[in-house]
């Protein structure tokens, strides 16, 4: 009896040790290989959505007519940013509600490609408005009016938000 | 249990944001590189990369990039882009597009910390030799942001090597670095072991163990160092040195069971049963599942027995035993679900990837395997890279379905503008060619006109600036003149002076208004070059808008019949990875399930063994008993 406790008490001083030796039946060989694969998989598919990306915005989003609207926290923000509607020309074109993921990358200075579409050229009005909540503090809500000019050029707008502010930044 | 579970399951498939050191940029120039690191924030890499990819590939394409907005990051994003490639496991790309920066014109430090990044793949690769000559390579200032890092990391590349002493030097120097706090020690302790200074090496594992932290992965080696330095003991029979140990070890923490059941063996082998019977009671309550619970179940009425009380150990043999029995029965149902597919469909449900504590869900799921016996196979490397590939695969294959979706609106797309173009631009094109030829007229107009006016800079001509009626006037006066002069009409002194008058008029109002003229004609000049201009931008505007209207619905066919093969041939390529990915997780689950069972079968006849033993063995000392009275 003392012999397979003592045993047992080898084995398991083995299994601390060795948590990485299960699976010997498939090889380390075919797991390399097999990685490989999906990695030249993965490269593959990567220049498929390259390729994509170029038809997709030649297609759809021409430069001549072509607007693109990001979404940023300033530095330092911690507000919690609930939601962002947008309207441009008086027409809703995003309404995007934020995961906490989300959140997080904005305020690590991620930005947010909120809306891409496409507008003439001349001026154009945009409406942003912004849902959120200040630390420890009460829920607002802001709208700020800005116009825009679009001119033959794509247009890149970035709104910039605060829990006081929106500030428009555009090329 | 569970939250440990959870942990361990959290901390092996969760790919870590930070563990790809994704940093924004503090100043952004680029917006579309900001985008990427939204998507890496995210965790979304493959969205970052191709973002990134786009971007690159934009910028390197360019004449002047220097003018581009990406130009202002472009080192950052040289690094970014291999960041995310390690994030997105695809070290054979962050191999070539670091070593594409080594190789390029940069700064030393920021060359050296290429090198570190190129050198922390390899190692993460297992390939130290690899990644011992790019360590190598490095001199010369290095970043103070990595410089701990790298130290510690060629620490753990020489110990690959087997070159511990050097290894122990490098982190003896490492030992008041706050960031590497316990792992320089329990790495220290390791290399001094393995370079056969035994003393010295259980020295700073004894160390570790005591630290005190309140961080948790400081806290974890602290435990791990405790387990192995107890297990080394416990080889060499210093089992009141092996108790010490073990009981430093944290009652929470993923070691807690290894560490309770090891305590209770030092206790044990030192005849020290009701001492044993502390930890490994406190064990038997844990889940099942776990190989030490399942020992400890073994072990207390073992402790039982030995001291006497062998109708207590026989009564908790056989609680063991329908415990092994249901645990069995739970494992050959797990072992039947991986081999009808019923784990590969399990892992890949939508529903799962909301939830942190996936792996709890997935085992709640009818017909899916018990994955607590699996939670150590899954924090296993090869399980991981080969389930986080599988997971991979899956949203590739996703992708591939929904971009073969969007080509056929795509295609519909074109299709739509060309039933509205086709007919109308004909038409319009004749209109055009008119408007454009009456146009150019009046710019030719427009050119000789400024032209004229410009030469009259140099030399004035006031009869260039009459005015229509006055030209018509000096007409009429010409051919009254000719008249008289040829006898036409009759002459008398009285029509020769009123005609000499006429003239004389005109050329007074010519000459004397020819600045006032000419100011004015210049302004009627600017004027006009404004209307040209305004003419000018509509005619350009309606050049690139009719460019745009054949662009809308021309020249696609081939980039989306190339782009269908290609997603058709990444499908089938996806598809046979896809299963050969799956059949390899699901052998080794199913292995590491018939490994388990093996292990609870031999417990079984173990168990009924000792059973009977201590019924017999009870019954004697009832009957002894009995008799004495």
């Amino acid at each position: 009896m003392l012999c397979w406790l003592r045993m047992a008490t080898l084995m398991t001083a083995v299994l601390l040790l060795s948590v990485a030796a299960y699976g010997q039946e498939i090889s380390r060989e075919q797991i390399k290989g097999l990685d490989e694969q999906v990695q030249e998989v993965k490269t593959d598919i990567l220049a498929i959505a390259a390729e994509l990306n170029q038809l997709e915005e030649m297609l759809l989003y021409p430069s001549n007519t072509q607007i693109a609207l990001f979404v940023s926290v300033a530095g330092g923000e911690t507000f919690r940013l609930d939601s962002v509607e947008i309207q441009l020309g008086g027409k809703p074109v995003a309404h995007h509600i934020y995961t906490f993921k989300e959140l997080e990358a904005l305020q690590k200075g991620g930005v947010q490609r909120i809306y891409t579409g496409n507008i003439r050229t001349g001026v154009h009005d945009l409406q942003v408005s912004v849902m959120g909540k200040v630390v420890k503090g009460s829920e607002f809500q802001i709208t700020e009016r800005f116009m825009v000019n679009k001119e033959v050029g794509p247009k890149i707008v970035e709104i910039s938000l605060t829990d006081k502010s929106i500030n428009l930044k555009d090329d | 249990m569970f939250r440990l579970l959870i942990v361990i399951i959290s901390l092996v498939l969760v790919t870590s944001v930070a563990a790809a050191g994704t940093t924004a940029p503090p100043v952004l120039k680029d917006l579309y590189f900001g985008e990427a690191f939204f998507h890496a924030l995210k965790g979304d890499w493959f969205d970052a990369i191709a973002r990134l990819d786009t971007e690159l590939s934009l910028f390197h394409g360019l004449d002047e990039p220097e003018r581009d907005t990406l130009y202002y990051h472009i080192n950052q994003a040289e690094f970014a882009v291999g960041d995310f490639e390690l994030a997105y496991r695809m070290h054979q790309r962050v191999g070539r597009a670091i070593t594409a920066v080594i190789e390029g014109n940069v700064d030393e430090a920021i060359r050296n910390e290429a090198i570190f990044r190129l050198a922390r793949m390899y190692f993460q690769k297992d390939q130290p030799l690899n990644a011992l000559f790019a360590v190598e390579r490095i001199n010369g200032d290095v970043p103070a942001a990595i410089r701990d890092d790298l130290a510690f990391l060629r620490a753990q590349i020489l110990m690959a090597n087997g070159r511990f002493a050097e290894a122990a030097d490098m982190l003896g120097e490492l030992q008041g670095v706050k960031s590497l706090e316990g792992f320089s020690t329990y790495n220290l302790g390791i290399a001094k072991l393995r370079e056969g200074k035994e003393l010295e090496g259980r020295r700073f594992l004894d160390r570790t163990g005591q630290i005190n932290s309140k961080q948790s992965l400081t806290m974890a080696i602290k435990d791990k160092s405790n387990l192995v330095l107890g297990s080394k003991l416990m080889a060499e029979n210093d089992f009141e040195g092996a108790k010490q140990v073990f009981d430093r070890v944290r009652l929470t923490g993923p070691f807690s069971n290894r560490a309770l059941l090891g305590s209770g063996w030092a206790d044990a082998s030192r005849n020290r049963f009701p001492r044993a019977l502390v930890p490994w009671s406190l064990l038997v309550n844990r889940a099942t599942t776990d190989a030490s619970v399942q020992e400890a179940m073994l072990a207390v009425p073992y402790a039982y027995g030995k001291l006497n009380m062998y109708s207590k150990a026989a009564l908790m043999y056989g609680s063991a035993l329908e415990k092994f029995n249901a645990e069995v029965d739970k494992l050959d149902a797990s072992i039947k679900s991986i081999r009808e597919g019923h784990f590969l469909r399990a892992l890949v449900r939508e529903e799962l990837k909301q939830d942190a504590n996936w792996v709890v869900r997935l085992r709640k799921l009818p017909q899916t395997p018990e994955t607590y016996y699996l939670l150590e196979l899954m924090a296993s490397h090869d399980f991981q890279e080969s389930l986080k590939n599988y997971f991979d695969l899956e949203a590739l294959r996703k992708k591939l379905r929904t971009w073969e979706r969007d080509l056929l609106a795509f295609e519909e797309i074109i299709e739509v503008r060309r039933l509205y173009y086709q007919p109308r631009l004909p038409a319009i094109d004749r209109q055009f060619q008119l408007l454009d030829s009456q146009m150019r007229l009046r710019l030719e107009q427009r050119d000789r006109i400024e032209e004229r006016l410009n030469d009259m800079l140099i030399a004035p001509r006031p009869d260039y600036l009459a005015t229509s009626q006055e030209r018509i006037a000096l007409t009429r006066i010409a051919f009254v003149e000719r008249k008289l002069s040829t006898g036409s009409i009759a002459s008398s002194g009285d029509i020769e002076a009123r005609v000499r008058r006429l003239r004389g008029v005109l050329d007074w109002n010519i000459h004397t208004q020819y600045d006032r003229r000419f100011t004015e004609a210049h302004k009627h000049l600017r004027d006009l070059n404004h209307e040209v201009d305004l003419l000018n931008n509509q005619y350009a505007a309606f050049v690139r808008t009719r460019q745009a209207a054949t662009q809308s619905y021309t020249g696609y066919d081939d980039a989306i019949r190339r782009l269908r093969f290609l997603i058709r041939e990444g499908s089938e390529k996806v598809k046979t990875l896809m299963a050969r990915q799956g059949h390899q997780l699901e052998v080794m689950a199913a292995n590491e399930l018939s490994r388990r069972r093996e292990r609870l079968a031999e417990f079984q006849i173990k168990v009924r063994f000792a059973m009977a033993d201590s019924y017999d063995r009870a019954t004697r000392n009832q009957t002894q008993e009995r008799l004495g009275q």
